[in-house]
């Protein structure tokens, strides 16, 4: 084993003494075209609609949800992708999305969320880290088309253009604080946060004292029952 | 005998009124054999005004379109702008106080399970235009004839 390592090294580190420098020179350029186009090619491939909801989990469940939204379905026909929103398409945040991918991978080969009920237990988790990523890069998979500049608030709806116009403008909420649940279904939001960071304190369920967990709370119950 | 043939006549005056309906259901002036034009599917009414009851106790009209919004055990799409926490940032009315009631009118601390679902009572307003006639008088307009008769008896 050693002895192989050795040799290995004795020929990386001695000129080539058969093969001409031209040909090294133009063989390297035509293998690097090939392995950097073939790396792409796969990676664009990995990239694509057909790809995710070529596993069970990804067609039966969020797929399906997606069909009736209006990311899916509209009067114009111009539609999103998987890709498109869960995605960025800058290619060195694509690599790193990529890169923490291979968890999605680990995820399939032992059936993480193989079935409907395993998929639902895990659907929060699964959904705040989308949540958490797009408000870390201020919804910029929603941006790649909605962008602010373009948004005419004379042609929305009256209440549409108020929130727009209120959060929006101001810098004061991206996207995703408003938006979660736009394209798939939501998972129990009991003590989650509908509107603002998901970090904050919950203001949509905050009647529910048991879900909303806070430490406050739990003494005061325990005063008064006692 | 008389009674029989009051009856017939009934019956034939009421054939060829139902002849000159021209509702007719679902295939207004279509043959059987035919397959009917399927009528335009009206918008919804997004105009985000409020719109006048018909009578106090009527749910009031959605007046925005609610697609696909989500009302089932995990979440409640409508609450997250109605509910009494969420006013603030919506601006929307708050949904009211019978809401937290039940059935017994106790007042429970968040909504009653039996409000949930707000679609059950709220509806959008379509922009169609009603096949029927409407005869149904607003009861501002019932009182005003009312005191108009007494106003003309004195």
């Amino acid at each position: 084993m050693f002895r192989l390592l050795k040799r290995v090294w004795h020929i990386l580190v001695h000129p080539a003494a058969h093969l001409s420098l031209g040909f090294l020179t133009v063989g390297g350029f035509v293998m690097g075209v090939i392995f950097w186009g073939g790396f792409n090619t796969a990676l664009e491939v990995t990239n694509t609609e057909a790809f995710c909801t070529s596993c069970h989990e990804m067609r039966d469940n969020v797929y399906e949800e997606l069909k009736p939204t209006i990311h899916y379905t509209n009067r114009s026909g111009v539609r999103a992708t998987c890709p498109d929103c869960h995605v960025p398409h800058q290619w060195t945040h694509k690599i790193a999305r990529k890169m923490q991918a291979s968890k999605e991978v680990w995820g399939k080969i032992f059936g993480t969320i193989n079935t409907r009920e395993k998929f639902l237990d895990k659907r929060l988790e699964l959904a705040q880290h989308e949540w958490a990523r797009l408000e870390a890069n201020d919804s910029l998979e929603c941006r790649n088309c909605h962008s602010m500049e373009s948004m005419d608030i004379t042609r929305q709806s009256k209440r549409a253009a108020e929130a727009h116009e209120r959060f929006l403008f101001t810098g004061e909420k991206t996207c995703i604080n408003c938006h979660k649940g736009i394209a798939h279904q939501l998972p129990d939001m009991h003590g989650q946060a509908m509107f603002g960071p998901t970090s904050d304190a919950p203001e949509q369920m905050s009647e529910n004292v048991e879900a909303s967990g806070s430490a406050e709370v739990k003494a005061y119950l325990k005063t008064v029952t006692e | 005998m008389l009674k029989r043939f009051a009856f017939a006549v009934a019956l034939l005056a009421a054939t060829a009124a139902m002849a000159e309906n021209q509702l007719g259901g679902l295939r207004p002036d279509t043959p059987l054999a035919e397959e009917s034009e399927a009528p335009q599917i009206p918008a919804v009414v997004n105009s985000d005004v409020r719109q006048v009851r018909n009578y106090p106790d009527q749910p009031p009209i959605i007046p925005h379109k609610i697609d696909n919004y989500q009302i089932d055990l995990n979440v409640n799409k409508c609450l997250s702008c109605h509910s009494r926490t969420a006013v603030e940032a919506s601006q929307a009315p708050m949904i009211s106080v019978t809401h937290f009631m039940d059935r017994d009118g106790q007042t429970l601390g968040t909504v009653s399970p039996r409000r949930y679902f707000c679609t059950q009572c709220h509806v959008v307003q379509h922009d169609a235009e009603p096949p029927v006639a409407n005869g149904f008088l607003d009861v501002d307009s019932v009182l005003d004839h009312i005191i108009g008769a007494g106003e003309e008896g004195q």
